[in-house]
């Protein structure tokens, strides 16, 4: 009798929920990320805020984990199950996506027109013709310190190498502090945090990110190789058993006030405010001789696009116009600090440590990672391949120079650069 | 039933019938899936279209020192993770078996299922479980070692390229060692009290008897046990993955077949995607299995002989 009663019930709920929605007639768009950080941002502010105005659309987000997004993304979409709305990893990931067909031109959105070119070039074909999706946010790279520990020590953040490396070693006396909280367990913090990090200074941004697309400087020049020593410099400053240390081994380092300085991506202001008990501040990459021109990595990180087997195409539309307009930035750059809009028009922030990475924008030079554009396409990949030898050099297992060929041979091996 | 009757026999239908559930689920989801794989091999990606290339995956799996390395390293790092479990995993499986079935041990029924217990749980609770415990910031392995005074014994095995793919190995023996153990445990209850009895009578007792009565009636049991480890091992994943992530760091010293697999097929980060390179890995840890459990099957098990009581 009890089953019998269940299923009366379950069948009549399905049955009126059904011709509920069947009332509505309410397009629901799914959006497809891989920030489930992000998730409470987005159910309890930015969703709420277009639904407030365009009633008769919804918006679900339904993130994955990072580490699995592209793969799972690209099974959904053959499948014909993806989400409506896209979230656009930078350059080849969605590029093959758009030549694929699975992503829709977005050339003619309206709203596009608030974003300059540089801003647009990660998610737009090599020709320039096409762009495919909405850029969002970008992500600076640069160095958080714990302000505490540096006024007790009485250290101000460094601006020449020289100096960085007085003040680590001033911590390491000390004793207190873990000098710098990085770990090569999880392998892209040494990549991204480190080599990608320091860099732009010795490779001097976009001029020899350029050069080195062109096939005019190698990996093997001595400014990409410099970066690889320096970042050999830093191991005896690292935790003890910073080879095991994984990247939220690190965050948490730091965050619990063991570690002085933490090599970072803006994307953690957020995750620090919430979790850090003490003063935090930044300073950027610092310059090798004082007096020269500093550069920093302003990596354009998210973007979002169209499905093109979307069945509300005209609900996504509305809503990826949104997502281009300065309201959403505004939002959005307040609700994360440590993603920054990209919108033309520029946006009031109030968190001061995401202040401060956002004003090096006035005094340095802007690049995106060396590795994006175009170097990752073939076998081996220049992406993974830096991960893995980033760590390599900081473990010790290969030389700066060893490491700089190998990448240089594997990339060698299928690049040709367009003479 | 007999074969006795000389009429012509109907049709047994119904061996068809009780067969066609187990055959037509097998069919659909194990044996035309591993066709597929086979067929999606032979393929490549040309402008958007999958084109036949016959075997030109495979020249440029063994051919192209970009993949070629990275295949040799992995298989390399396979092997070496299947001599860990049929060193460790397999013999102390066997001693635990023979500990257990001592009629003199207390709680057997306790060991038993707590070294049993880690088999049921997940990989990616070992994995988390095991980074946690080797950490060497919150980890308890460096506080234990402190306490009897062999600190300096701890070192961060995970992330050194020379201890992370036996530091894994062994959690992975850790896990899975409940499995021999019991398959042998059944096999000892197995064996006549009898035989026992005229060993004994024989003077045969104690270390003698183990050799030389109870493992060579346990031998097929441990064949089986030796090829499922086989088995089990080339098609690993699962625990390298969450321990060491898809790139099995550091420096590719913890990639084995299935995660090289598993970043040729799905892509990962920046890399896109080859299924069709991926395939002809998945066919090529196909063959290396296929081989094994041949070489297992026609060589090693004929031989075993086996004691009808």
């Amino acid at each position: 009798m009890n089953t019998k009663l269940l299923t009366a019930i379950l069948l009549g709920s399905s049955v009126l929920c059904s011709a509920g929605a069947a009332f509505a007639q309410d397009a629901t768009l799914t959006i497809e990320s891989w920030r489930n950080d992000d998730l409470a941002i987005w159910q309890d502010k930015l969703i709420p805020a277009f639904e407030a105005k365009n009633p008769g659309i919804k918006v679900v987000f339904s993130p994955s984990a990072p580490t699995e997004y592209n793969a799972a993304l690209n099974a959904k979409l053959d499948a014909g199950s993806a989400g409506d709305i896209i979230t656009c990893r930078p350059f080849d990931a969605s590029l093959d996506l758009y030549t694929k067909g699975k992503l829709a031109d977005l050339t003619s959105l309206a709203g596009m027109e608030n974003f300059s070119d540089v801003a647009k070039s990660a998610w737009t074909t090599d020709d320039g013709k096409a762009t495919f999706c909405v850029p969002m946010a970008s992500v600076i790279h640069g160095f958080i310190y714990n302000k505490d520990a540096f006024d007790k020590l009485g250290i101000t953040p460094p601006a020449t190498e020289e100096e960085f490396f007085a003040a680590l070693d001033k911590i390491k006396a000390d004793g207190t502090y873990i000098p710098m909280a990085m770990g090569t367990k999880d392998l892209w913090e040494a990549a991204t945090m480190g080599y990608q990090n320091i860099g732009p200074n010795y490779w001097q941004g976009e001029e020899g990110r350029l050069a080195l697309l062109k096939g005019e400087q190698k990996l093997t020049d001595a400014q990409w190789v410099e970066p690889y020593a320096t970042l050999a410099k830093w191991k005896p400053y690292l935790g003890d058993g910073f080879e095991a240390q994984t990247y939220p081994d690190s965050q948490n380092l730091f965050t619990l006030g063991r570690a002085a300085i933490y090599p970072a991506g803006s994307w953690e202001i957020s995750v620090f405010n919430t979790q850090a008990q003490f003063k935090m501040g930044a300073f950027p990459p610092p310059v090798r001789k004082a007096g020269d021109t500093c550069y920093i990595s302003d990596h354009t990180d998210i973007g979002i696009g169209l499905n093109a087997a979307s069945k509300n195409p005209d609900a996504a539309k509305t809503f990826l116009s949104w997502v281009a307009s300065p309201e959403f930035a505004e939002i959005y750059a307040n609700a994360l600090p440590g993603f920054f809009s990209l919108n033309s028009t520029p946006v009031k922030m109030a968190d001061p440590l995401a202040q401060e990475f956002v004003s090096w924008r006035d005094k340095c030079k802007s690049t995106i990672r060396s590795t994006y554009q175009i170097l990752s396409r073939g076998t081996p990949n220049l992406e993974n391949e830096t991960w893995v030898e980033s760590a390599n050099v900081i473990n010790g297992t290969d030389t700066p120079e060893v490491a700089a060929k190998k990448l240089q041979d594997g990339l060698d091996s299928w690049y040709k650069p367009a003479k | 039933m007999t074969a006795t009757s000389a009429t012509k026999r109907p049709f047994r239908w119904h061996i068809a019938i009780f067969l066609a559930p187990a055959v037509l689920v097998y069919t659909a989801i194990m044996i035309m899936p591993l066709f597929g794989t086979l067929q999606l091999a032979l393929f490549r990606n040309v402008s958007q279209s999958q084109v036949f290339v016959g075997l030109d995956n495979f020249r440029t799996l063994f051919g192209d020192p970009n993949w070629s390395t990275n295949f040799w390293n992995a298989l390399r790092n396979n092997v070496w993770f299947f001599i860990i479990h049929m060193l460790v995993q397999n013999p102390v499986g066997v001693v635990l078996a023979a500990l257990l079935s001592s009629p003199r041990l207390r709680f057997s029924a306790f060991y038993r299922t707590a070294i049993f217990i880690p088999t049921i749980l997940s990989f990616v609770i070992v994995g988390f479980a095991w980074k946690l415990i080797l950490s060497p910031l919150w980890g308890v392995a460096p506080n234990l070692l402190d306490l009897v005074g062999l600190k300096s014994l701890f070192t961060p095995w995970l992330g050194k390229e020379e201890y992370a793919l036996t530091a894994l190995s062994l959690i992975s023996v850790w896990q899975f060692i409940g499995i021999p153990m019991m398959l042998i445990y059944a096999a000892m209850l197995s064996i006549p009290d009898e035989v026992i009895e005229a060993a004994e009578c024989d003077g045969v007792t104690g270390m003698a008897q183990f050799w030389k009565i109870k493992l060579p009636l346990i031998l097929p049991a441990i064949g089986i046990i030796s090829i499922l480890t086989f088995v089990g091992n080339f098609n690993a994943f699962d625990l390298i993955y969450t321990a060491q992530g898809a790139l099995a760091g550091p420096n590719y010293s913890t990639d084995i077949l299935g995660t090289f697999l598993y970043r040729a097929f799905f892509g990962f980060q920046l890399q896109v995607g080859d299924p069709n390179m991926g395939a002809a890995i998945a066919t090529m840890m196909f063959l290396i299995i296929l081989v094994g459990v041949c070489i297992y099957l026609f060589l090693i098990q004929t031989r075993l002989r086996r004691y009808q009581f």
